[in-house]
């Protein structure tokens, strides 16, 4: 016996959001390059924008194409632990890059 | 002894053994970027003020690229939902724009490599730059053609060895940004080699499965692709923060 588990019309469903997806993905893309062009004054603010455009793109990714959206509980308990320890790193990352800490190489003697 | 959930999930978790594996391999995956990506900040807010590059990649091309990988991850999906339907045909179709998609993104990638392994910067001995591709290179001379500026093409300049102090190319021995750069879209290049060789086995010898267990089948495509929106999902970061920033 073949996959039967899915009915069809529930699959033709699921079809359908995934072309809606890809569509999102694409604008996305074309909005990450074109507001890259946008002059906001403060590069901190295009990086934000530019991280804000990718975070909605991998969610999309991860939420429909992965199937994160209706994933099992164990799923979310291995990605509750990477987050933990993604955003460990992170905090690292930017507690060490604290103006006190910074030494740009063109200053060491 | 035959290896229990293959196929079927495990009451407790709900998953079955891939999944599960291919789940706590993404973490580690997800560790190994993070490692990468948390380097390249502190390089890009470490670096003196003015002194990080920009404008040395192609935007147009990086565009490309990403357009090809997501559609590529469409077409993944696509191609599991055809076995779900039971059409085998229509997964096979998929696949084969997916194989392809990948080929044209490692393709498009290597071009980009290749222009920056023939840009070169020529330092002359009395303190000037010449800056672009190179054309020729003999024992006495080189011929560069430097990049066009404000949409004017300029000529090619012909500099003798003898008047050369430095000259190197683009590599990521050039500077910190391009080290970084070379980096990270390498290991990913690599991603996509390695989810395309998988997706390539499993349209080809790999999918005689699909007739005598096809639920197992459909499982390993689920698998494959979900390592695929991975390496999707990782350039949707990687675009923005080297192309554009």
């Amino acid at each position: 016996m073949k996959n039967d588990q899915h009915s069809h019309h529930e699959i033709s469903l699921v079809v359908r959001r995934y072309l809606f997806v890809f569509g999102a993905l694409l604008v996305g893309t074309i909005v990450t390059v074109l507001a890259s062009f946008i002059p906001f004054g403060i590069v901190a603010v295009n990086v934000a924008v530019a991280l804000f455009i990718a975070t909605v793109k991998a969610f999309l990714v991860a939420g429909y194409f992965m199937h994160l959206i209706s994933e099992k509980k164990m799923i979310y308990g291995i990605l509750v632990a990477t987050v933990f320890f993604f955003a460990g790193l992170m905090f690292l990352t930017v507690w060490a890059m604290r103006p006190a800490s910074i030494v740009h190489i063109k200053n060491v003697p | 002894m035959e290896i229990p959930y293959t196929v079927h999930a495990r009451q407790d978790t709900g998953l079955y053994n891939a999944k599960l594996g291919i789940w706590l391999f993404l973490a580690s995956e997800v560790m190994l970027f993070g490692a990468l990506f948390s380097t390249y900040i502190l390089l890009r807010v470490g670096a003196a003020p003015g002194t990080w590059p920009h404008g040395l990649l192609n935007v147009p091309i990086g565009t490309l690229n990403t357009i090809v990988l997501i559609t590529s991850s469409i077409t993944v999906v696509m191609a599991w939902a055809s076995l779900k339907m039971n059409q085998f045909s229509r997964f096979k179709l998929f696949q084969a724009f997916t194989i392809m998609l990948a080929m044209t993104f490692v393709i498009i990638k290597s071009f980009e490599y290749h222009d920056k392994f023939t840009h070169y910067e020529v330092i002359l001995n009395d303190g000037k730059v010449v800056d672009g591709h190179l054309v020729e290179k003999t024992q006495e001379h080189v011929v560069i053609h430097p990049a066009a500026k404000h949409g004017q093409h300029a000529a090619e300049v012909k500099i003798e060895t003898s008047q050369i102090k430095k000259m190197e190319n683009y590599g990521p021995w050039h500077n910190t940004y391009l080290a970084i750069y070379f980096t990270l879209t390498a290991l990913h290049a690599l991603h996509v080699i390695g989810g395309a060789l998988v997706i390539a086995y499993l349209w080809g010898p790999g999918s005689q499965m699909w007739k005598t267990d096809p639920e197992r089948f459909t499982n390993r495509i689920e698998v494959s692709g979900l390592f695929w929106h991975f390496v999707d999902l990782v350039w949707i970061f990687l675009f923005p923060v080297l192309y554009l920033l």
